[in-house]
């Protein structure tokens, strides 16, 4: 039974953080059909934004909650300015510029940081259930990654920006004729994607240790669960880290974590041979 | 003849230049810089078989190392196990073709767009390098070759004169090899594209659907196309361990990808001249960063393609042939009506 728990715990873990890294490229792709290749760089900036802010002597939750997001946010916003601005509706171009700037970002990180691994100190305890023991940071990704998607869910369904948001994406040239200015939605839009990358970044930091090329392992997978989700941010971010995570999961369990991402991957490969549209593309069509 | 050579007279200045070069630099240079030449050469075939799919099949793919990084593989272990390299080096092309063509099969006639072809030829090859990575240990082996992980294949024997497994070819005929396959991949896919089947492939690349109404198989077309890209990639990468003598699993990263990428994106993707050309200036770029510890050799690789994309997204090779040749002849005859000399192939 215990144990059952703990398998339990392993799995949902395995969605939610799929899920987290991959929400801000979803929220980018879903909204402005853009598909950010430096968005594991996002992530690793918002890592970076955190450590230094805890050895700064930040409390670790403000480091992890609010300074990571917010100043991976703030260069979202300059990055959109300079270079996605110039790029939109030219989606090659798009990947090949962000692409570029990943690299960039790599090489910019290795120069500042060195090519070392920067720790932050887990800050919640272990928890026994029964004879085991799990981690209670666990615990807490999982249920950050529901609040935010709940928030996100809030956000666009519920506030103004949101509705601007959702007419922007339906239709630009309608929203504009209707008096929105639809290139500061793209850019809150763009931010918004930013900061939740930094978000995932600063929340994953204590688990995977920081070092410069470490997006190179995030991006496969946020890339694929968000191709693979389809056109609906929401929706598809969730149910396909549901599925990837459920067969990550048990190829791991039967193998190791190698060809556990391996069957992720295969799987993926399958899936958009059998839904091209990504599974929101066939199912839950409408939602966000 | 000469309407013959006059019509090319692009492509014969080239091929003069590439024989002349083949000449001269082994009497001119060090063997040092000989062997740096070599790679250049090598990459520069890697190049022509991504520009191929690519600028003429208008296949986006991103992860064309994949094929680099297996042919690397298959010609490291077959040339171990068998010790003579006449079927290994032909093992590494026929492997990535199979593969590309495996591939092809399975996006092309899915019909799937552009992006998920870009996404899962980028998928392929994190596959390949996360399972390369994770075969360190003696449990890992193909018959005598061990896979050695993230270590790499050490002591891989170099290409040999074929059936003569003790002739192995030595720096200077490694630079006549690769130099002269390089020309023989650049004239082989101009006469290429010259075909009928080069042509539907340009066309596909222009409007797929009206080439379809017209009545071609675009799905087979770009199914060839992309196996003969795999197998020009695979060869790459066959003569890229023959000249180290080493092969490990960055082959296959996501960087290694980028780079050829980056490559067609400073020379020109819609040429064939322009990607060899790129391929060997940024080479030559990456080793002269690589001898100095101011700047990153990511951060320059990074800018340069962020900026080609931004302000050159054509490449260099268009640009000279399209912007800079007629303004340069529009200086010697002010009064000449301008002349239509952007034609593609002929860069």
């Amino acid at each position: 039974m215990d144990l059952a728990a703990i398998v339990a715990i392993d799995f949902v873990y395995a969605i939610a953080t799929l899920a987290l890294i991959s929400l801000g490229l979803a929220i980018v792709f879903g909204m402005m059909r853009i598909i950010n290749l430096a968005h594991g760089e996002f992530m690793v900036m918002g890592s970076y934004s955190a450590t230094v802010a805890v050895h700064h002597g930040v409390n670790i939750w403000v480091a992890i909650l609010i300074v990571a997001p917010l100043a991976v946010g703030v260069i979202g916003v300059i990055l959109e300015r300079l270079v996605i601005r110039h790029l939109y509706g030219r989606m090659v171009e798009t990947m090949l510029a962000t692409w570029g700037l990943s690299l960039f970002v790599v090489g910019i990180l290795t120069m500042i940081f060195g090519d070392i691994t920067e720790g932050v100190p887990t800050p919640l305890p272990g928890i026994a259930i029964g004879a085991y023991q799990t981690s209670g940071y666990s615990l807490f990704v999982i249920a950050l990654t529901l609040a935010t998607l709940f928030a996100v869910y809030v956000i666009l369904r519920s506030s103004r920006l949101g509705l601007l948001a959702r007419g922007t994406m339906q239709n630009a040239d309608m929203a504009a004729a209707l008096g929105t200015d639809t290139s500061r939605i793209y850019a809150i839009t763009f931010a918004f994607g930013a900061a939740l990358a930094g978000l995932a970044g600063g929340v994953l930091a204590p688990v995977s240790g920081v070092f410069p090329t470490i997006g190179g392992s995030y991006i496969g997978r946020a890339f694929i669960t968000v191709i693979s989700g389809g056109a609906a941010p929401l929706a598809g971010t969730a149910s396909a880290s549901l599925l990837f995570g459920v067969i990550n999961q048990i190829a791991t369990f039967l193998t190791n974590p190698v060809y556990g991402e391996v069957a992720l991957l295969l799987a993926a490969i399958v899936l958009i041979r059998l839904l091209p549209q990504g599974i929101t593309g066939r199912y839950f069509r409408g939602s966000l | 003849m000469t309407a013959v050579l006059r019509a090319n007279a692009g492509l014969v200045v080239v091929g003069l230049i590439g024989v002349a070069l083949m000449i001269v630099l082994p009497l001119a240079l060090d063997l040092f810089e000989l062997l740096q030449i070599t790679l250049y050469a090598v990459f520069a075939i890697l190049a022509l078989s991504l520009a191929f799919i690519w600028g003429y099949g208008g296949i986006l793919c991103f992860g064309h190392s994949a094929f680099f990084g297996l042919g690397a593989y298959a010609y490291a272990v077959a040339v171990i196990n068998i010790g003579e390299s006449t079927a290994p080096l032909l093992l590494a092309m026929l492997l990535p073709a199979l593969l590309a063509a495996a591939l092809g099969y399975f996006m092309f006639y899915a019909r799937i767009s552009d992006i998920y072809v870009g996404v899962i030829t980028l998928t392929l090859t994190l596959i390949f390098y996360n399972c390369m990575n994770s075969t360190a240990g003696p449990a890992y082996h193909i018959g005598d070759a061990l896979l050695g992980g993230f270590n790499g294949m050490p002591n891989i024997p170099s290409l040999n004169i074929p059936f003569m497994p003790d002739a192995t070819l030595e720096p200077l005929g490694m630079f006549l090899l690769c130099s002269g396959l390089l020309l023989i991949v650049y004239f082989g896919l101009h006469g290429l594209l010259a075909t009928r089947f080069g042509r539907v492939l340009v066309a596909i690349r222009e409007n797929e659907q009206r080439v379809e109404f017209l009545g071609y198989d675009a799905r087979l077309h770009k199914l060839v196309a992309f196996a003969i890209g795999g197998a020009l990639a695979g060869l790459a990468g066959c003569l890229f361990v023959a000249w180290g003598n080493y092969v490990s699993p960055p082959v296959f990263s996501v960087v290694q990808s980028a780079q050829i990428i980056i490559w067609l994106m400073v020379g020109g993707s819609g040429t064939l001249l322009g990607p060899v050309l790129g391929a060997m200036a940024m080479s030559w770029l990456t080793v002269k960063i690589g001898t100095q510890q101011l700047v990153n050799a990511s951060a320059i690789l990074g800018a340069v393609l962020l900026v080609f994309v931004l302000v050159v997204p054509r490449g260099v090779a268009p640009m000279v042939t399209e912007r800079l040749v007629p303004w340069l002849l529009s200086l010697r005859r002010p009064a000449a009506a301008p002349r239509d000399i952007a034609q593609e192939g002929k860069a």
